[in-house]
């Protein structure tokens, strides 16, 4: 009949295909494999253009790989052979010459430095794409403004090859601020061309297209499943790049890419969680590479503003009440820096993050609560779901502490977009976070975190004058290289911050990646994103 | 011999049935063991759910760090979890919350849906339309994306799932309750409650519901097997039940990203808890189907 | 035909706009406020202000559902804040994908489900036909991510059978030339076997988890309608007419049985379209179910609405294709209807 016969064809074509996987590779297709690198991660970019409304973290990345910017960060390599950016060290990238004076700073152009679609590079576009960063708002205006690039009349195009930026104060914090991700050189003449009166930046276009002279180009992208690039041959802003071809999938289950990675077929997981990448480290099948993230830490923030946590007492018995050491082994599984347990509260150097003088005590902590003269309270504990892998356990774990000392709390997971909302509201009372700074000083990190302009990230909501001062301090003093003065402000402002505690520390993450053992020259970067650049597949 | 046998066979098939439902029961049983099966399987989950939190060797939600990710052993019969929580005892005591979730979605939907239904189905003309048009509506919706928009929109509590899972099954129940309702809507008894001088809310409420009702049992088992599986769709998404709450839903959600690692006890028993329960729901459904109305049989 | 099906239009009318009012307010209920999370972090008050007015958010709830009314009547469902591209386009793009993994599972679960409730039906009461009952119902207790995940576990991690769970094609190969969006017929159209086998390596293990999910309901309606037609007349005189057994069973019975098991499909269809949200995420499927689930976690109204207006239009198209259906597969329905 015909039907059996059906079934019967079918039934044989389903054997022969899964007896056929894995894909027997065609001699073209493996040549093909071994100048493309398959990446998989969580997320994907929702704009490739880090000036966009509203571009998540890993549309940093496209940005990054796409676009130059004058001068990059050099390499350095640390204790355990990985490769790192170099925070002190700065080396061209577009620009060939920096030169730097009182208040400003000079660069020379490299002449044969070319658009992707071969116009060359001139000081007019770097100079429109640096008006670009300051006008556009949100996210990237604000980051130029952390290093003082805030006015349009700071950038100069003295001539096709030179381009100048005034200080309007002087900051330390002004160079590094140009290495960042946000003053990349755009391709102002083909972006005048896409510019609307509504929209005279050119967002629209350069959301699903790259307008840079980088490494790499964007030669399709689905949004929510790839991302494919291409390698830019005539790129004159560094060595070029080993890999012809990026293949950046966006694999939601973490469980699926761990199973990639095992079998092969994947090149490089990044940002793995914890667990993972410590099973997969005993295993030993992959390369583990691991850092530390840098100006970053996990914390337990606390609003100061309403009650129950304006009472400093209440806070500090929190901070003796967290248990730090499990939440490390069980949610972290080992792979984090304690924040807790240093000699005192009142430190004695400037590194940061550092340890708090907090540590586990559950005795201490019901004596603070019992000198605080708050009562029993009911409150709430708030996360990022999309944070969920590590902020899950952290949030169950100090609810069970917590709970001894007569403080009960209710469990409240904020989906995706929302927690910007309830962030910017500052209206929870108490929630696991985590922040890390680009510019890794600390002054920096106390600036967004701690300072009274109140910005989104002082989720404590904590305005304190002697903390302003400590800040502004800090800061005047690194903008002149007054090394004693500096000294003594940071330490001011770190020991205060570890007394009033408006945010407990817990730990510094670590930033994981897997890699197939014939993948090299990964290098950890301050954005925390994958540089396409400098990786080599044997 | 054969004489004696058939003798005393002859005699049992003549003496009356004394319990009708009793004895109709036996025979459902006998004839389809799998129910059998189904009833006693529902006793134990009743069972576990109104004692369970008091019989459990460890207290569900004590987190014991130094045996975290232990597989099953007799310190820990079901393995621990990430944080060394004693995945027996969550899985125990989460029945009381999944049959919770079950029962209370199942009455709101029953109550409501039932009385839309046969409302529609005794009154007709405008009732029957609005009610018509209101079922279709949410019929039109991908359910279980509606599901997740109630609970997202109105907070992730057990309430909230509870009022989303009756809001989907609420087409279900009034076409079946509106069916019944007016098949019976002419029947003698109804004009007899009539004639007697019972209002029409009377008739309803004490007249016809009670008959709808063995046909609405069936219905009902199916959903409380539906209602713990969208807690668990739920929960995997991230929309479920708060944490540290044992469910078993959210239990094989954290569980699933364990399975590749190797961890296969912590999604595995709440997943066969949850497999189970929903599975004796559905097959008491057809048992108490063929208890009621052999004739529906499917 | 025609009077018949313009009435079921005009009853389903009232159904779409009821769809559209609860949708767009459910969205609009939704937490968390999407001028916040496009100003981006260390947002201040103003430039959210500004945000909120650009993406017309601050107009009163009356003047915001008209203009989206308006832009629906002119085929405009809106951009997703959170990937910047029409609605329209990201649904059409990805409803294929969708589509192709419900249809293959359906097709899988009816080539299992159609024998199962026959054998069910003919051999009824005894051993076979519990364990049917069983199997189906088995199949529909479990949750289906958890499904999802044990056969990946098994057949890909374990086994080495199926290939890495990765959406619909594998990195390397290349998708085929677009006719209708389904690239198992796209692939087969233009002779590319190798993309054939590609893309059907990809599908089988999302269809069996989906297929699995659907085999209780199919099952068991065929056992059922089977059932009600070998006790019917026609059929003992054909048993009576001296036909064998096979010839009775498939030629008469199951083709008589099919009206009541066309219904289910349907439903089952529309169902499944909908809730493969959860294979969706499992599989890194790029099809519609996963885009609407992402989008309603950041608040993302447009694709919600989208995702959520597509399928009830799916819905009622389906349902009176169904009833056009009856009339062509049993006259009796056309004749009373």
């Amino acid at each position: 009949m015909k039907r059996r016969e059906f079934l019967r064809s079918m039934t044989a074509l389903a054997a022969s295909t899964a007896v056929a996987a894995p894909a027997v590779w065609s001699p073209a297709k493996a040549q093909s494999r071994k100048e493309t690198l398959l990446l998989v991660t969580e997320n994907g970019p929702n704009n490739l253009d880090i000036h966009g409304v509203g571009t998540n973290r890993p549309g940093y990345e496209a940005s990054w790989n796409c676009y130059d910017r004058l001068i990059t960060n050099g390499k350095k390599t640390l204790a355990d052979g990985s490769l790192s950016y170099d925070r002190d060290k700065f080396v061209p990238e577009l620009a060939e010459d920096m030169n730097i004076g009182d208040m400003s700073v000079t660069f020379k152009l490299k002449k044969n430095a070319k658009f992707q679609d071969g116009t060359p590079v001139t000081a007019k576009d770097v100079k429109w794409s640096y008006d670009r960063a300051v006008s556009v708002g949100g996210f990237p205006t604000v980051q130029m403004k952390a290093g003082s690039l805030v006015k349009k009349e700071q950038f100069v195009a003295v001539d096709d090859n030179t381009f100048r930026v005034d200080f309007i104060k002087k900051d330390r914090l002004t160079i590094p601020d140009l290495a960042v991700i946000v003053p990349g050189i755009y391709n102002s003449e083909l972006l005048k061309k896409h510019a609307t009166d509504k929209d005279p930046w050119g967002l629209e276009y350069t959301k699903s297209n790259t307008a840079g002279s980088g490494a790499y180009k964007v030669t399709s992208w689905k949004p929510g499943v790839e991302v494919v690039y291409e390698r830019n041959d005539a790129w004159a802003g560094g060595k070029l790049p080993e890999l012809k071809k990026v293949i950046w999938r966006t694999i939601p289950s973490s469980g699926n890419r761990r199973a990639l990675m095992e079998r092969g077929d994947a090149d490089i997981s990044f940002d793995l969680p914890a667990k993972d990448f410590s099973e997969m480290k005993k295993e030993g099948k992959l390369k583990m590479i691991s850092n530390p993230i840098g100006n970053g830490m996990y914390s337990l923030e606390l609003n100061v503003v309403h009650p129950p946590f304006d009472n400093e007492k209440v806070r500090q018995a929190v901070a003796y009440a967290i248990p730090y050491q499990k939440i490390i082994d069980a949610a972290m599984f080992g792979i984090a820096n304690p924040l807790f347990g240093g000699k005192s509260n009142d430190v004695t150097s400037i590194l940061w993050p550092q340890p708090t003088g907090y540590m586990t005590d559950m005795a201490k902590a019901k004596a603070l609560m019992a000198e605080s003269g708050a009562g029993p309270i009911d409150t709430t504990i708030s996360f990022d779901l999309g944070d969920g892998v590590n902020s899950e356990p952290i949030a169950v774990l100090i609810q069970e502490s917590l709970g001894q000392i007569g403080i009960k709390t209710t469990i409240n997971k904020v989906p995706g977009a929302n927690w910007r909302s309830e962030m910017a509201k500052k209206s929870m009372p108490m929630m696991v976070n985590f922040f890390s700074g680009w510019l890794d000083y600390p002054e920096y990190f106390f600036f967004w975190c701690y300072s009274g302009q109140n910005a989104i990230f002082n989720t404590p909501s904590y305005v304190n004058k002697d903390m302003d001062t400590f800040i502004d301090g800090a800061r005047a003093a690194a903008a002149v290289g007054e090394k004693d003065k500096y000294a003594t402000d940071v330490k001011g402002f770190i020991s205060k911050a570890y007394h009033d505690v408006p945010r407990i520390p817990m730990f510094q993450p670590f930033l994981n990646v897997a890699a197939q053992k014939n993948i090299s020259g990964y290098s950890y970067w301050f954005h925390r994103q994958v540089d396409y650049r400098s990786i080599i597949k044997a | 011999m054969t004489e004696t046998t058939l003798n005393a066979s002859a005699a049992t098939a003549l003496k009356p049935a004394r319990n009708s439902i009793f004895s109709h029961a036996k025979y459902v049983i006998a004839e389809n063991p799998v129910t059998g099966l189904a009833f006693a399987l529902f006793a134990l989950i009743a069972l576990a759910a109104l004692i369970g939190p008091y019989i459990v060797p460890h207290d569900p939600l004590a987190s014991d760090t130094a045996a975290s990710l232990k597989p099953p052993t007799f310190a820990h019969w079901f393995g621990t979890d990430q944080l060394g929580r004693d995945i027996f005892s969550r899985v125990v005591v989460a029945t009381r919350l999944d049959f919770i979730i079950a029962l209370a979605s199942v009455a709101l939907v029953f109550v409501a849906g039932g009385i839309a239904g046969i409302a529609a189905g005794f009154f007709g003309g405008w009732t029957d339309r609005i009610v018509g048009r209101i079922s279709d509506t949410i019929m039109a919706f991908p359910l279980f994306v509606l599901a997740m928009g109630i609970v997202a929109a109105l907070g992730n509590t057990v309430t909230n799932i509870v009022i989303a899972t009756a809001i989907i099954n609420f087409p279900l129940y009034v076409r079946v309750a509106r069916a019944e309702a007016n098949v019976r809507r002419d029947a003698g008894f109804v004009q007899a409650a009539r004639l007697s001088g019972n209002g029409d809310f009377r008739i309803l409420l004490m007249h016809i519901l009670p008959n709808i009702m063995p046909i609405m049992m069936v219905q009902i088992s199916l959903t409380m097997g539906y209602a713990i599986l969208n807690a668990a769709g739920l929960s995997f998404i991230g929309l479920g039940v708060k944490p540290p709450t044992p469910e078993w839903g959210i239990m094989v959600a954290e569980g699933a990203a364990n399975i590749i690692s190797g961890e296969w006890w912590i999604a595995l028993f709440p997943g066969a808890a949850l497999m189970i329960a929903v599975f004796c729901f559905n097959l008491l459904g057809d048992g108490l189907r063929d208890l009621v109305d052999p004739q529906r049989r499917t | 035909m025609l009077a018949t099906l313009g009435k079921r239009l005009v009853t389903v009318i009232p159904t779409l706009i009821g769809v559209v009012i609860v949708t767009f307010l459910l969205t609009r209920v939704l937490p968390g406020d999407p001028a916040v999370y496009f100003a981006g972090p260390a947002a201040t008050p103003q430039s959210i202000a500004d945000i909120r007015k650009s993406l017309g958010l601050d107009r009163p709830l009356p003047e915001q559902f008209a203009r989206y009314v308006n832009d629906l009547a002119h085929g405009n469902l809106g951009n997703s804040l959170s990937t910047g591209r029409p609605v329209a386009t990201e649904i059409t793009s990805r409803l294929p994908a969708s589509a192709e993994l419900t249809l293959l599972g359906l097709i899988l679960s009816l080539v299992i489900a159609l024998p199962l409730g026959i054998l069910a039906a003919v051999k009824q009461g005894s051993w076979i036909d519990h364990t049917c009952r069983v199997v189906a119902t088995a199949g529909v207790s479990l949750p289906v991510f958890f499904t999802g995940l044990l056969l990946v576990y098994v057949f890909y991690f374990q086994l080495g059978w199926s290939p890495a769970p990765i959406g619909r094609l594998d990195a390397f190969a290349s998708a085929p030339p677009q006719i209708t969006g389904f690239y198992l017929l796209d692939s087969l159209l233009t002779g590319n076997f190798e993309t054939f086998r590609a893309a059907f390596s990809q599908l089988i293990l999302p269809a069996l988890t989906l297929g699995i999910f659907s085999l209780a309901p199919i099952t068991r309606m065929t056992r059922a309608s089977m059932l009600a037609v070998l006790a019917s007349d026609f059929v003992r005189t054909a048993r009576a007419s001296g036909l064998d057994n096979r010839t009775v069973i498939l030629t008469y019975a199951f083709r008589n049985a099919m009206l009541p098991v066309v219904t289910t499909l349907g439903m089952v269809f529309s169902f499944l379209l909908g809730a493969n949200v959860l294979v969706e995420k499992v599989f890194a499927w790029p099809g519609i179910g996963s885009y609407a689930v992402e989008a309603l976690l950041q608040s993302d109204f447009a694709p919600v609405q989208g995702f959520v207006l597509a399928m009830a239009v799916l819905y009622v198209a389906l349902n009176l294709l169904i009833d056009m259906l009856y009339g062509v597969i049993d006259p009796r329905v056309r004749l009373e209807g």
